[in-house]
């Protein structure tokens, strides 16, 4: 055993039972895996990545590249440093070689976030982060320290806010930092179940202190990366704060006079220091140990960990050797520049010390302590140890990159650190070349003759340390991982078994399928009900704009290509906008409530962009039209009632209303209040060609509708149908649906709207209608397509090409089908299709490329079922 | 006609801390606040627009929102101020609409309150920064709402009825840290009509 009879911040009193490797052991809390395993004297891990090495634990911390655990729990979880995990009772961890596993499970823990604003943040709770916060604090003054330690390193003020076991990960403009809390980690299966496991912090700071302390290098020589090479700074560590001696028999090899605080604290706590070889030619140090001085290691002995090391001046050629199971490693200490850099703050090399550190601070931070530099200690460069072979000079360990590896990088013509950098994979492992990327930039240094400040670093990013997807998802998973929209009638369609189709955030109705029924025949009994006898769906998902003003009729005329300014009040109009290249960007049906009043409705998924385009012109373009946008689409539920029978279930609920084809023609509303009391406006529109209803109704009321709709159409045996039958519907019709028919390449010409397009006044897209482009006659045109054999249907997405053309690649194609389905209407199934010259090619056979066959399809007008528009007035 | 009625978030049972404000009169309005008209709906409101973000004003039970330089939301018990403010506008530039409907509202209270805001909310809600009679529109989760805090525990959320059923089930789950309490079961969303996905998460 090597845990010290005293000292360290560990309750000894408590012991802690966990396994390593299958090993059983015991531990203390306040210990990491890490430190209970040296407590019983294992240094060994899992072993190398590529080249199978035995590795040992090397550091305290974060930069830890070795030692990577792989933690049992209800979710697995690999790649976790054991220098970083608290021990619990009952862990269960198996070291890994570089790899960690994904645990298929569901992870069942919590991670949330939380959003704060701060005046000050500290990152780091050294004494340099402590003080910093003490003097920050100041009465009405919000002070934050953030630290990855169980504890900070000091006392501090009541009212500075403490987040410990938290890493600052990312530093982004005008102070807003990610911080990734460990909240529930340390506690195992004691975790509370209805607390966070981790939390990820956005955090707003005025000011941000940076006092991220310094990680310390270790040296590249031969057989560097053996168990037993240990920071001497962690040796130090794991002798102070956890009582654990890593090692009974120390040789210590640096390059600098931080190795000498280890010396002394390994010989007051009793351990054998062998020797300290120290690559500077002069020391003057006081220890009790002898000092090779101008010397370096030159190789490890043991076949695992290590029993002895070999040393040479490096002046000269004698070489001793000294027994030892452990060697302390000091190439120098390296500030945590990582979050000042990921905000674009400069470094400068500092010779002195052998390390980069900030050129000032960014705007509104500061650097303090250790990380700016401040107490490291003057430092000989050595980037690498002489030798005859340097294939075991490691650089990075979790990488297996040696200088060898380095050199041949730079050999074959990388002179770019960046270029170095993935030639090796160098600094790509899950440590981010913590440990290796100063020493990496040496010793390219070396091999180009540069100097190690001209070559600079590579690019610091987010996060400083490895953050799971889990807590960047935080809550957002499963039920909520996205809002659903749900329409006031939503209940019902649940309670009905409605399966529903994703439109943008809005769940719809997609089919009703009663027992047994598949989609086809579910759609298809939809379809018959409302080209037969009558059906109603939810349409509630449409976007709504009131637009008030005086010049809301200008206004109109000039965003949709058909006019509205001379519609008169209780008229509707459908309306096509274009953007300005004159193609299709949303449609819909507006109605004029009066003189200086419109009620403009929007494709379901179009809503939010239609608001914010005409928000756009009118605050740019024509601030001083009198208009007014508001939306509403929430106001109001809408119920479509579809078919012949459509006039009967209406008039059950609207008895106020003549509902004649004369007295309340297509295209108009009225505004009524229905027999249950409920205010509705009513307008005939259709989506399907038949006789048709729209019911608009407060949203309070759009259950209790839609349930009267139904009571009133039980005798006709109504039907509720979803989006799939009304895309049928629609399309029997040659009504485009924006965004399936159009793609952004298409024009209301090429959609078969040319008489929707004024010739009288201007608009949006106006002037792009005679380009040249825009006004060629072989443009891609919207058209049917029926499979001659009168059976195929075409999958969507189709390419369609000439009938007599080579099949030989490059094959000319001529457009593609953009919708296509069954139509129980027409007995057969149909597509819409984009073809070139579609509508002079009516009545043309061209081929449709259906997998492996050739499908001929006739190309047929655009409107399939009725096209005299005789079900209308039903 | 009352009974016909449906709010948003009537398939949910709450958690105490939450509950559902349903049915209240919202209008949407738009002038020049420098106008003449502004200051006809002044008098008619019976009390200022409020010119700065993150204000409110009140007239008995009348509370007005900034939204935006030109743009309030008017709040009340009951639906007259819609046609005042109709009258009001007199015909001149602006806007009343309707928008009782098209938003519901969530009031969040108890000592825990600002804890489950800060889980989703960007907005700094420091008393310092953010107190009662203070309202913005802002998001918690991934739902737009307006915020209003209506005393030092208490705050009301207003996000669109198509979101209202994510944004309490969001709240709810954010809650339990705080106010342990049995998961939903009387929610529509359990009823087990959606297609089974299988066991890909949670």
């Amino acid at each position: 055993m090597s845990r010290l009879p005293a000292g360290g911040r560990v309750d000894r009193g408590t012991v802690l039972r966990f396994s390593v490797d299958g090993r059983e052991l015991t531990g203390h809390p306040g210990d990491t895996v890490a430190s209970a395993m040296l407590a019983h004297g294992i240094i060994e891990v899992g072993r190398s990545i590529y080249r199978g090495r035995p590795r040992g634990i090397m550091a305290a911390g974060v930069e830890e590249p070795n030692a990577l655990l792989q933690v049992d729990g209800p979710c697995s979880e690999g790649m976790l440093p054991a220098t970083t995990v608290e021990l619990y009772d009952g862990l269960v961890a198996s070291t890994l070689s570089g790899k960690g596993r994904l645990d298929p499970t569901p992870d069942p823990a919590v991670y949330d976030k939380k959003f704060v604003h701060t005046d000050v943040l500290v990152v780091g709770g050294g004494p340099a982060g402590v003080k910093a916060a003490a003097e920050a604090s100041a009465p009405g003054v919000r002070v934050m320290l953030v630290d990855d330690q169980p504890e900070p390193g000091g006392e501090l003020p009541s009212d500075v806010v403490v987040l410990t076991r938290t890493t600052a990960i990312g530093s982004y403009d005008d102070n807003y930092v990610l911080a990734l809390e460990r909240r529930t980690d340390h506690l195992g299966a004691a975790a509370p179940a209805n607390v966070s496991r981790q939390r990820l912090w956005h955090i707003r700071a005025g000011r941000v202190v940076l006092a991220t302390g310094a990680h310390e290098r270790p040296l590249v020589f031969a057989g560097n990366d053996k168990p037993g090479v240990m920071l001497a700074g962690a040796v130090r560590t794991y002798l102070n704060r956890y009582g654990v001696a890593a090692g009974s028999q120390v040789v210590v090899f640096t390059n600098n006079d931080s190795a000498y605080d280890t010396v002394r604290d390994l010989l007051d706590a009793g351990v054998e220091v062998a020797a300290v070889v120290d690559a500077r030619p002069e020391v003057s140090v006081d220890v009790d140990v002898r000092i090779l001085t101008g010397s370096a290691v030159i190789n490890t002995e043991g076949e695992d960990r290590i029993t002895g090391v070999l040393v040479r001046s490096l002046e000269g050629d004698a070489v001793e050797s000294f027994e030892c199971d452990l060697l302390a490693v000091s190439g120098g200490w390296s500030p945590v520049v990582h979050l000042h850099s990921q905000r674009q703050g400069k470094l400068r090399w500092d010779d002195s010390i052998a390390a980069f550190v900030p050129d000032g601070a960014v705007r509104n931070q500061e650097i303090v302590g250790a990380a700016n530099g401040e107490g490291l200690w003057p430092t000989r460069a050595l980037w690498l140890v002489p030798s005859d072979s340097y294939d075991t000079h490691f650089v990075d360990l979790q990488r297996d990159v040696t200088v060898a590896d380095v050199w041949r990088s730079t050999g074959a013509g990388m002179l770019n650190v960046e270029h170095v950098k993935r030639y090796t994979s160098l600094g790509t492992a899950n440590d981010q070349g913590k440990t290796s990327g100063v020493n990496a930039i040496g010793v390219i240094a070396h091999a180009l003759g540069g100097s190690v400040g001209e070559i600079g670093t590579t690019t610091y990013r987010a996060p400083y340390t490895p953050v799971a997807f889990a807590a960047l998802a935080g809550r957002e998973r499963g039920d909520l991982f996205d809002p659903e929209r749900t329409t006031s009638i939503h209940p019902w369609h649940v309670e009905h078994g409605a399966l529903f189709e994703d439109v943008g955030q809005w769940k719809r109705p997609w089919y009703f399928p009663r027992d047994g029924e598949d989609i086809d025949a579910a759609v298809a009994r939809e379809c018959r009900a409302a080209r037969n006898g009558v059906a109603f769906m939810d349409a509630s998902t449409l976007g709504k704009i009131e637009i008030w003003g005086a010049d809301a009729g200008e206004f109109l005329n000039r965003i949709y290509t058909n006019a509205f300014k001379k519609l008169k009040p209780g008229h509707a109009r459908y309306g096509v906008m274009c953007r300005p290249d004159g193609m299709i960007f949303d449609d819909g049906v507006t109605l004029r409530l009066d003189d200086n009043r419109f009620f403009l409705t929007t494709t379901t998924g179009g809503a939010a962009g239609v608001l914010d385009w005409l928000e756009e012109w009118l605050q740019t373009e024509w601030p001083s039209l009198d208009v007014h946008c508001t939306s509403v689409t929430e106001q109001w539920a809408t119920i479509a009632v579809v078919g012949p029978r459509s006039r009967d279930v209406v008039s059950v609920l609207a008895p106020d209303l003549d509902l004649s084809a004369e007295a309340f023609p297509f295209m108009t509303f009225r505004e009524t209040t229905l027999a249950s009391g409920v205010p509705a406006r009513i307008c005939r529109i259709s989506f399907s060609g038949e006789l048709a209803y729209e019911i608009n109704v407060s949203s309070w009321y759009g259950l209790s509708v839609w349930e009267q709709v139904y009571e009133a159409g039980l005798p006709y045996d109504i039907t509720p149908y979803g989006t799939e039958a009304m895309h049928v519907l629609r399309a029997e019709k040659g009504y485009i649906i924006v965004g399936q028919d159009t793609d952004g390449t298409v024009t209301p010409h090429d959609a078969g709207m040319a008489w929707a397009v004024s010739k009288q006044k201007d608009f949006v897209g106006n002037r792009s209608f005679s380009r040249s482009d825009t006004a060629r006659a072989d443009r891609k045109q919207l058209i049917s397509l029926l499979p001659t054999d009168g059976t195929t249907k075409l999958p969507e997405g189709t390419q369609i090409i000439a009938r007599d053309v080579a099949l030989t690649p490059p094959v000319p194609m001529l457009g593609h089908v953009t919708s296509s389905y069954h139509s129980e209407a027409l007995g057969r199934p149909f597509a819409l299709a984009l073809v070139a010259g579609g509508q002079s090619r009516i009545g043309e056979t061209l081929m449709a490329h259906v997998g492996s066959e050739l499908v001929p399809v006739q190309v047929a007008d655009l409107v399939l079922y009725d096209p005299e528009g005789s079900r209308r007035d039903g | 006609m009352a009974d016909l009625r449906r709010s948003p978030l009537a398939h949910l049972t709450f958690p105490q801390g939450l509950t559902e404000l349903p049915f209240r009169t919202m209008v949407n309005l738009r002038v020049e606040p420098s106008s003449e008209t502004a200051a006809r709906v002044e008098k008619a409101l019976g009390t200022t627009l409020p010119r700065q973000c993150g204000q409110t004003s009140e007239a008995g039970s009348r509370t007005v929102f900034w939204l935006g330089p030109d743009e309030w939301l008017v709040l009340a018990d009951s639906a007259e101020v819609i046609s005042e403010l109709v009258e009001a506008l007199g015909g001149e530039p602006g806007s009343a609409v309707d928008v009782s409907a098209n938003r519901t509202i969530v009031e969040l209270s108890g000592p825990f309150a600002r804890d489950v805001l800060e889980k989703g909310c960007p907005v700094d809600l420091h008393p310092r920064e953010f107190g009662p009679g203070n309202a913005v529109q802002t998001t918690v989760g991934p739902v737009p709402v307006l915020l209003w805090q209506t005393d030092a525990e208490t705050y009301r959320l207003f996000p669109r009825s198509s979101f209202a059923d994510y944004l309490a089930r969001w709240l709810m789950d954010a809650m339990s840290e705080y106010v342990p309490f049995a998961p939903q079961q009387q929610s529509w969303r359990v009823s087990g009509s959606e297609p089974d996905l299988g066991s890909l998460d949670e």
